[in-house]
C-alpha cells in the first residue's frame, strides 16, 4: 500500500513510519505545519510544530530513505481545532483538542489530501490497535501498553476513517519503542514526550485563554449563591478543579471545595463539596461510531477523560445523542470532554459530554443487551 | 530513471571542471603563503581569476572570490550600503527590484530593520521586467538619498532577462552604484561586465557546471565596499579567508567550457524549452507559461527556463507527484519552515495568490535531453488530475 506516515518529529511517529516501511509499504513522510505564525513556530520550545520538530522528522525520513514533505494545514487547524477550543472554553466547557485534531485534521484534511494524491492510508504513532475481524471489518482497540493507550483520543474516528488508518505501535510497550528507535539509529530516541497542548507550548492554558478572550472578572459562588471570591474569567475553570480557586474563607465544614459548575451566561464559577461532583448519568451529543452504532441498550465501559479509568455502565444511542448510566457515581465529569465507550478492549464510539447529573439509582435503563 | 529538471537549483559539474578540481584537491598549498608550495597555489588561483574575468568581460583585479551567490549579493548590498552611508549619511535609500532573489531581498530587510536603510521597491511588469524608466523615476524622486540600485540580470524563477545596460546607464547618469545578480545568467547568456555598465555583479560556480561553494563578486576598482569578513586581508582586503584553490580551479574550468559551448547550448535548450512549453499548453489543462515567452527567443527569457502556472493545483502536490513519477523539479519559490509560500516574484508580476500556488519550475541544462522533456509531458496529466483533487479535498 501507499501510505502517508504523519511525522511530528517525535519518537513514536518515527518508529511508526519505520515499521510501515518494514511491513513492505511504500511510505512518504508528512509533517503538518499547524501554526499560522512563523514567529510562534520559531519561539516555542516545545509542542508539535516547531521548526526543530519539522527538522527532526525530516532527519528521520532521510535515515529511512523516504520522501518527506511539510503540508500546510494551519488554516484548517486554526478553524477546526484552535478556534473550536477557544469557543468551547468560552461556553464553559472543557474541550479535548487532540480528539478534534484526529477527527478533523489527521484523519480528515490530511487523509483526504493523501487519498486524492493516490495514497491508500495514513499511519500515525498513536498507541492503539486496529484489529481486522474475520469478515474484514476494522475495529479500534486499546493499546497493549495501558499507560500509553491513546484509543480515547481516537474514539472519534468512524469506520471509513479507520479503514484507512494504521497504528503500528499499538502492540508494543513504550519503553520498547524507545529502544527500537535507538537500535534504528534515530538520534531522537531520547527526545522527551510531549504532554502539553501543542498550540500552548508553555502549558499555561489559563493565560492563553485570557489573552484570546480577554479578562472577564466575575464571582465565585457557592451553591446557595453566596459570593466566596472572584475570578478573572469563568472560562479558565473546569468542573472538578480544586487548585487555584484563591478562596479567602474556608468552608464551614473545613472540607476542600471544588468547581462544580461553570455558568458562562452569568460569568459565575460555582464551588461546592466533593459529593456534589458525584454523577451517574451522562448525556452526550456529537456521537461518533467506530463501527455500526450500538442498537438498543448495551453494557459498556465508559471513559470520560484521557488516561482516565474505565467505568462500568449502560448506554444507548438515539440519533446523534448518547445516554450513559454509570453503575457507580464518579467525579470530574466535565462538559466538553468526550465519553468514549468500550466493549472489552474494543472502542465502540464516543460522544461529547453535554451534561451530567446524579439520578436515583433505581431509574436505570430498561432491557440490556450485550454491546455485540 | 530520474529526469532532472532543476538545473536552476544546481547543475551537474562539467566533466572538465570535475577533473581539474579533483586534481587540484590532491595538491597542498595556501595561496597566501610565500614559499614555492604557496606560489604554485597562487598561480592556480590567479590563472583561474584571469579565465573567469575573460569570460565575464571584466579585468582580473575586478574578480573577488566568495563562497557563492548569496555571499556575493550580501557583500554587494551591505558592503556598498555601509560604504555609501559612511561617506554621506544622507545616502540610505536602496532601489531594489521586487523580483530579486532572497539573497538580495533579505539583505535589504536586514538593513532596513537594523541599519536605518530605506527602500524603494522597483516594480516589475507583468512580464517580470524592470523598466529603466521605473529606475529613473525612483532615483529622480530624490537622487541625493540613493545608496545603491540592484536589479538582477536574469530571474531565477521565471527566467526574465533584464535590460541591464539600460538600467546601468540610468544609474551611471546619477553616479549611483549599480549591482546586478547574474547568478542565473553567467555561463548561459553573454555577460559582459564592462559593456553592461554595472559596478557590481554576482556569480556562482554551481549554476554553470562548477562546484558548489564558490562564486565571485565582480567589482569595479572604484567600487567602495565595507568588508563583511575580516582577517587575512585576501581579495583586495574586502573578503578575508584562505582561498579555496581547488574550487576556484573548478569554477574557472567550468565557466570556460560553458562559455565555449554557450551559443550552441542556447539554441539546443531553447528548442527543448519551447517543446516542453508548447506540449504542456497542449494538454488542455489551462496551463500557461509565466512571463515573457516567445518561441525561439533565448535572449529575453533564459534558454533553459520553463515556468508554468497550473490552474487549480498546488505546486507542492505537483512536485510530490512528479517526484514519485521520476521527475525532479521545483515550484521555484522559497519555503518557510518547509511550507511553500506563494512566490514574491509572481505576486510582483501581478499574478493572484491562488494562481501563484500552482507554480511549477522546470529548468534545463547541459545534461538535459529530449527524453527528459518527454518524461515530464508524460507524467503531467495524471499529476495535474491528482493535484487538483488534493486541492479540492483540503479546500476549507
Amino acid at each position: 500500500m501507499r501510505v502517508v506516515a504523519a511525522m511530528s518529529g517525535g519518537v513514536d511517529s518515527a518508529v511508526a513510519a519505520a515499521r510501515m516501511l518494514d511491513a513492505g509499504h511504500e511510505v512518504v513522510g508528512v509533517h503538518l505545519a499547524l501554526s499560522q505564525s512563523a514567529a510562534t513556530l520559531r519561539e516555542s520550545a516545545r509542542g508539535c510544530c516547531t521548526i526543530e520538530d519539522a527538522g527532526d522528522a525530516r532527519r528521520v525520513a532521510d535515515v529511512l530513505g523516504i520522501p518527506f514533505y511539510v503540508w500546510d494545514m494551519a488554516a484548517r487547524f486554526t478553524r477546526d481545532v484552535v478556534d473550536d477550543f477557544t469557543r468551547e472554553y468560552a461556553a464553559g466547557r472543557t474541550p479535548n483538542p487532540c480528539l478534534r485534531c484526529n477527527e478533523k485534521i489527521k484523519f480528515s484534511a490530511l487523509l483526504d489530501k493523501a487519498v486524492a494524491l493516490g495514497f491508500d492510508a495514513v499511519a500515525t504513532g498513536h498507541y492503539a490497535q486496529i484489529v481486522e475481524t474475520t469478515d474484514g471489518r476494522r475495529e479500534l482497540h486499546r493499546a497493549v501498553d495501558a499507560a500509553k493507550d491513546q484509543s480515547y483520543v481516537l474514539g472519534v474516528l468512524d469506520a471509513d476513517q479507520l479503514s484507512r488508518a494504521f497504528f503500528p505501535l499499538g502492540d508494543t510497550e513504550k519503553p520498547r519503542i524507545r529502544e527500537e528507535a535507538a537500535q534504528r539509529g534515530f538520534f531522537i530516541a531520547k527526545k522527551p514526550d510531549s504532554h502539553d497542548i501543542c498550540f500552548i507550548p508553555d502549558g499555561d492554558t489559563r493565560g492563553w485563554l485570557t489573552r484570546r478572550l480577554g479578562e472577564a472578572p466575575g464571582d465565585i459562588v457557592d451553591t446557595s449563591g453566596e459570593v466566596l471570591g472572584h475570578h478573572d474569567g469563568a472560562f479558565a475553570y473546569t468542573v472538578g478543579q480544586r487548585r487555584g480557586l484563591g478562596l479567602s474563607r474556608p468552608a464551614a465544614d473545613g472540607e476542600p471545595r471544588y468547581v462544580v459548575e461553570v455558568r458562562p451566561r452569568t460569568n459565575q464559577v460555582v464551588v461546592g463539596p466533593a459529593e456534589l461532583l458525584g454523577v451517574n448519568a451522562i448525556s452526550g451529543d456529537h456521537a461518533r461510531w467506530c463501527g455500526p452504532a450500538p442498537e438498543g441498550v448495551v453494557r459498556v465501559g465508559a471513559q470520560v477523560r484521557a488516561h482516565g479509568e474505565e467505568h462500568a455502565a449502560t448506554a444507548w444511542a438515539d440519533e446523534g445523542r448518547v445516554e450513559v448510566r454509570l453503575d457507580e457515581r464518579i467525579r470530574g465529569v466535565a462538559p466538553g470532554q468526550s465519553v468514549v465507550l468500550y466493549d472489552g478492549t474494543r472502542v465502540i464510539g464516543s460522544a461529547t459530554i453535554a451534561a451530567s447529573r446524579l439520578e436515583r439509582e433505581s431509574s436505570a435503563a430498561p432491557s440490556v443487551r450485550s454491546a455485540g | 530513471m530520474t529526469a532532472y529538471l532543476d538545473h536552476a537549483a544546481t547543475t551537474p559539474m562539467l566533466p572538465a571542471a570535475l577533473t581539474a578540481m579533483t586534481e587540484q584537491l590532491a595538491v597542498v598549498g595556501n595561496a597566501s603563503s610565500l614559499h614555492r608550495t604557496g606560489r604554485a597555489s597562487r598561480r592556480a588561483v590567479e590563472e583561474s581569476r584571469e579565465k573567469i574575468s575573460r569570460c565575464l568581460g571584466a579585468r582580473p583585479s575586478e574578480v573577488l572570490f566568495t563562497s557563492g551567490g548569496t555571499e556575493s549579493d550580501n557583500l554587494a548590498v551591505k558592503g556598498t550600503y555601509w560604504a555609501r552611508r559612511d561617506a554621506d549619511p544622507a545616502r540610505v535609500r536602496l532601489l531594489v527590484s521586487a523580483i530579486e532573489h532572497h539573497a538580495v531581498l533579505d539583505c535589504v530587510d536586514f538593513l532596513v530593520a537594523h541599519e536605518g536603510a530605506k527602500v524603494t521597491w522597483l516594480e516589475s511588469t507583468a512580464d517580470g521586467l524592470v523598466e529603466p524608466a521605473t529606475v529613473r523615476a525612483a532615483i529622480e524622486a530624490d537622487p541625493e538619498s540613493v545608496a545603491l540600485v540592484s536589479v538582477m540580470w536574469a530571474n531565477n524563477e521565471v527566467g526574465a532577462v533584464q535590460d541591464v545596460a539600460g538600467i546601468a546607464a540610468v544609474a551611471r547618469e546619477h553616479g549611483i552604484p549599480f549591482h546586478t545578480d547574474a547568478v542565473q545568467a553567467a555561463g548561459h547568456l553573454p555577460v559582459d561586465f564592462a559593456a553592461s555598465g554595472a559596478d557590481l555583479l554576482s556569480v556562482t560556480a554551481h549554476k554553470l557546471g562548477g562546484p558548489i561553494g564558490v562564486g565571485a563578486l565582480v567589482a569595479r576598482r572604484d567600487a567602495r565596499l565595507v568588508p563583511l569578513t575580516h582577517g587575512g586581508g585576501q581579495e583586495r582586503q574586502v573578503r578575508s579567508g584562505t582561498l579555496d584553490t581547488p574550487a576556484i580551479v573548478g569554477f574557472a574550468t567550468a565557466i570556460v567550457a560553458a562559455t565555449e559551448s554557450m551559443e550552441a547550448e542556447a539554441v539546443r535548450l531553447t528548442a527543448l524549452r519551447d517543446d516542453l512549453i508548447e506540449r504542456a499548453m497542449a494538454l488542455g489543462a489551462g496551463i500557461r507559461p509565466t512571463g515573457f515567452w516567445q518561441r525561439g527567443d533565448g535572449v529575453h527569457r533564459l534558454p533553459g527556463n520553463v515556468h508554468l502556472l497550473v490552474p487549480g493545483c498546488d505546486g507542492d502536490s505537483l512536485l510530490y507527484l512528479l517526484d514519485a513519477a521520476g521527475v525532479s523539479c521545483s515550484t521555484g519559490s522559497a519555503c518557510q519552515a518547509g511550507v511553500p509560500q506563494p512566490s514574491h516574484v509572481l505576486l510582483a508580476m501581478g499574478i493572484s495568490e491562488s494562481d501563484a500556488r500552482g507554480a511549477l519550475r522546470l529548468t534545463l541544462g547541459h545534461t538535459s535531453t529530449q527524453g527528459d522533456v518527454d518524461a515530464v509531458v508524460d507524467a503531467l496529466p495524471a499529476a495535474i488530475e491528482r493535484a487538483r483533487r488534493a486541492r479540492e479535498a483540503t479546500a476549507s
